[in-house]
């Protein structure tokens, strides 16, 4: 009986291992078909694309990959959310084919080219109880400092702030620091490794203040989006630059290393004008109807 | 029939009873209130959507059929390489070893690596197959790391069946005539089977339920693969993709449900692993 | 062994047969030889792997420095490496863990196995085998829905994510496989110890204190050195509810612990840089930790169970 019990078990495992094989094939091919209308360029390609790099890119890179795999069903993209410096570490290594930077390239970054696909505003969130609507960048700045401790001091309830904001390899938290001038002096009542995760503690806390991609922050209740400086985050204002506190989503690959067929038609795909309504139901500015 | 006791006693008596009931009350309203939340939040939100497709961002929906079967097959790799490695420690720790320093060396090692936690394996396993081995992030890497982390409990388990089957049994093939292998294989390993699958049970159990382990050696990723592809590409179990639609999506309905799945299974396992373990105590008298 | 030998071509047949079946048993000797070498090359692996990846940071930031210094700011443009919060963390957290979970579990344990009755007994005794299987996650989502938003309003602070969330959902966690040990244990110990002690004139209280928990002794001290060993170790449930950030440990303040450390900077330290190795370091504290207290609780437990 118990060893009926086992090799069923493990036929079972056998089973479910080789019909999934066919299943992750059949899946990609009836998406294709049920989903969105192929662009018509389907040339028979192959292989793999790896992208690595930031959090705050997973809704754009997630659309993009999505709807690329359904073009191309031989195609398999990846995408390992690690976090922008990771990404570029990877790209270097090689040990990925693009990475993925929501910040600028530093100086010691040498050897990569850097192709902004879109521009994300970086919204200023606070828990939808507050009686907050605006701030400034320098109360930002006192805030996230510990200058400013009580919401009393900007007009709101009396309730100790709590900053929420992000681990030190962000993208993110560095277009944050550099842009309000609080690089190294945060004062952070929690680190959070994602965009996610920072959304959460805001929205479970009446105290909470944090930052996170408007592009995840758009659609969700429970939070609140502040204006800066009186103006609003969106769409518009990142574009036209208004709304200050934005950074570049950039796709990071080597020079000098050639794309595999596969990486080169994806990294095509996300910069062509055929990506734009994508990236923008993703919540991001595409930057092909940006100026320059 | 009445005891007469001292009413210092009797205080110490009755307090002590009182602390007795309000330790397992509050056991149980612990218990029941971990139950109970997953199932209010997790049940509500399984669905057969929910089971078998995959996570789309097109179309804005949440699957975790990817990560079943990333389970599936990770208990698939680790059992496959931890069971007969395990199970061969144990025999020659039982019928060939003639050194007990050396027997006792091995206990040593595997009681050691029980206490180690998991996310030292985790860090090991990123390091020696992932940076040294040039393994990607991937089902192999996370099946590999798995095995060194349940190998202790596998030779533990069988160490202990392979015990309890009479010497008698042993002595009996042997003056047959029969070599040692061959006693082992026909007399010895049947007898022991029960206690084997007991183990096995218990290492799938702790298996399905790893998660530190893998984060770095199996990865995150939440697509679909097909077995093959899966040992090579970032591929999240469920109890990951619990983590990562907890903490990083904020998807906490679809977190319960996964944690709901969890528990099912882990159900199901002590069951199973009860019923083989009555099987070998009835076996043993 | 002595095998009848008939006529020579019997004999012949007989010969080479077993040559083949004395090179198999040699063969399945040595194969089941590799797999106990396995085992410990495993453990052997572990410890050096450790240890190499370990020493440099350790090394170029300085023992003490590294050990003692209170201030872990690993991507700072002036970068400090110092893991005492973390090392103190851990301490206090399993510590409050240990305090609050044992004394409770080997109480409820004394209940399931001989108060409750024994229906009641079978269920609350499948409950906790459950959730002594449940993965750890589990537990970390439970207490970031339902603890962290509880501790945040019950002590006004601007988040609930601190050590003592941590603290309680570490002792939650360690409650199942106490309880179950300690039971196996108590229900282990002979009845005519505790018939003799009622037959003596105490109360069954006074006979399960001090008989029965006696006798369960060694059993119940394996559960307690169990349940130590999985609070320290633990880091994805109480990344959940701790809050990550790198503070010295106070019970309404966001703690990282040893765990969470490596797992919160893993992912994004970059290969080779001192952070990477930092994070290696960390580990490497936590394996000669683990060892030691390991060590120092079974001497206790041996020495323990030596008086008479």
């Amino acid at each position: 009986m118990k060893k009926t019990i086992a090799i069923v078990l493990a036929a079972v495992l056998i089973l479910a291992a080789f019909s999934a094989c066919s299943a992750g094939s059949k899946t990609a091919a009836a998406a294709a078909s049920g989903g969105q209308a192929s662009n018509g360029s389907a040339a028979a390609l192959s292989g793999s694309v790896s992208t690595n790099g930031s959090t705050s890119m997973e809704k754009v890179i997630g659309v993009l990959q999505e709807q690329f795999m359904n073009d191309n069903p031989n195609v398999k993209v990846t995408y390992d959310a690690t976090g922008s410096g990771t990404g570029i570490e990877a790209v270097t290594n090689g040990t990925c084919d693009i990475g993925l930077a929501s910040r600028k390239l530093k100086d010691t970054e040498t050897g990569l080219t850097a192709t902004t696909i879109a521009l994300d505003g970086i919204a200023i969130i606070v828990n939808g109880d507050s009686r907050l609507s605006d701030i400034s960048l320098d109360q930002i700045a006192n805030v996230f400092t510990g200058k400013v401790k009580n919401w009393s001091e900007l007009g709101g309830d009396d309730l100790e702030i709590a900053c929420i904001g992000r681990e030190a390899g962000s993208g993110t938290r560095d277009g944050f620091e550099s842009i309000t001038g609080t690089a190294d002096a945060c004062v952070l009542s929690q680190e959070l490794t994602s965009t996610g995760a920072v959304i959460e503690a805001v929205k479970n806390s009446k105290n909470a203040i944090g930052y996170a991609s408007l592009s995840a922050v758009e659609g969700q209740d429970g939070i609140k989006i502040l204006t800066v400086g009186g103006v609003e985050c969106s769409e518009q204002t990142v574009l036209d630059g208004t709304y200050t506190i934005q950074r570049p989503f950039n796709l990071v690959t080597k020079d000098g290393a050639a794309l595999s067929p596969a990486a080169q038609a994806f990294f095509d795909y996300a910069t062509s004008s055929a990506a734009s309504d994508l990236i923008r139901q993703a919540g991001a500015v595409p930057t092909s109807h940006a100026k320059s | 029939m009445s005891h007469h006791l001292s009413p210092k006693r009797r205080l110490r008596d009755n307090l002590l009873k009182v602390l007795l009931y309000t330790c397992a009350a509050l056991t149980c309203c612990l218990l029941m209130i971990i139950i109970g939340a997953i199932l209010w939040r997790g049940l509500g939100n399984l669905s057969w959507k929910l089971l078998t497709s995959q996570t789309s961002y097109l179309a804005d929906t949440i699957g975790i059929f990817p990560n079943i079967l990333n389970t599936l097959y990770i208990i698939l790799v680790s059992m496959i390489i931890a069971l007969p490695v395990g199970v061969g420690a144990a025999i020659y720790l039982t019928e060939y070893a003639v050194n007990a320093k050396f027997v006792r060396l091995v206990e040593f090692a595997t009681e050691t690596l029980t206490g180690i936690p998991s996310i030292i394996f985790g860090l090991v396993g990123m390091l020696l197959f992932i940076q040294i081995l040039g393994l990607k992030q991937g089902i192999l890497a996370g099946g590999l790391t798995l095995v060194v982390m349940v190998l202790p409990t596998v030779i533990r388990t069988t160490q202990e069946s392979l015990k309890t089957v009479p010497t008698a049994f042993r002595e009996g093939a042997l003056a047959l005539g029969s070599g040692k292998w061959h006693m082992v294989r026909t007399v010895v390993l049947p007898n022991a089977m029960d206690g084997i699958i007991t183990g096995s049970i218990l290492s799938i159990g702790r298996i399905v339920g790893e998660s530190a382990a893998l984060l770095f050696t199996a990865g995150f990723g939440l697509v679909l693969n097909g077995f093959f592809e899966s040992l090579q590409s970032s591929s999240a179990t469920l109890t990951v993709a619990l983590y990562i639609y907890a903490s990083e999506r904020g998807e906490t309905g679809v977190a319960f449900s996964i944690a709901c799945i969890l528990l099912i299974l882990t159900f199901l396992l002590n069951l199973a692993a009860n019923q083989a373990g009555r099987r070998l105590m009835r076996k043993g008298q | 062994m002595q095998h009848p030998r008939e006529s020579g071509d019997v004999c012949q047949q007989g010969g080479s047969q077993m040559i083949r079946k004395r090179a198999l048993e040699n063969g399945m000797k040595a194969l089941f030889l590799i797999c106990g070498i396995v085992s410990v090359a495993f453990v052997l692996l572990i410890s050096i792997y450790l240890i190499l990846a370990g020493l440099p940071a350790i090394r170029q930031i300085g023992l003490v420095k590294f050990l003692f210094g209170t201030r872990w700011a690993a991507t700072a443009s002036d970068p400090s490496y110092g893991i005492l919060p973390f090392i103190l963390t851990s301490v206090y957290g399993t510590a409050g863990a240990v305090v609050l979970g044992v004394p409770l579990g080997i109480l409820t344990a004394v209940f399931l196995a001989k108060v409750a009755p024994p229906k009641f007994a079978g269920v609350l005794h499948t409950a906790v085998e459950l959730l002594a299987g449940i993965p750890s996650v589990v537990y970390g989502l439970v207490g970031m829905i339902l603890l962290v938003p509880s501790i945040q309003k019950i002590f006004s602070l601007s988040s609930g994510a601190c050590l003592l969330a941590a603290i309680i959902v570490l002792a939650i966690m360690i409650l199942p496989p106490i309880v179950n040990v300690s039971e196996t244990a108590l229900r282990a110990v002979p009845k005519e110890y505790e018939e003799a002690s009622l037959a003596l004139g105490a109360t069954k209280m006074e006979t399960w204190f001090r008989v029965s928990l006696q006798a369960a002794k060694s059993g119940i001290a394996a559960a307690v050195v169990m349940g130590i060993g999985r609070a320290i170790g633990e880091a994805m449930a109480i990344i959940m509810v701790s809050g990550n950030v790198a503070n010295m440990p106070s019970l309404t303040k966001s703690v990282r612990f040893l765990t969470t450390a490596i797992a919160s900077e893993m992912s994004y330290a970059s290969y080779g840089s001192l952070q990477r190795q930092a994070l290696f370091s960390i580990g490497l504290v936590l394996f000669l930790f683990i060892m030691l207290l390991n060590a120092f609780l079974n001497l206790i437990i041996k020495r323990g169970g030596k008086e008479p």
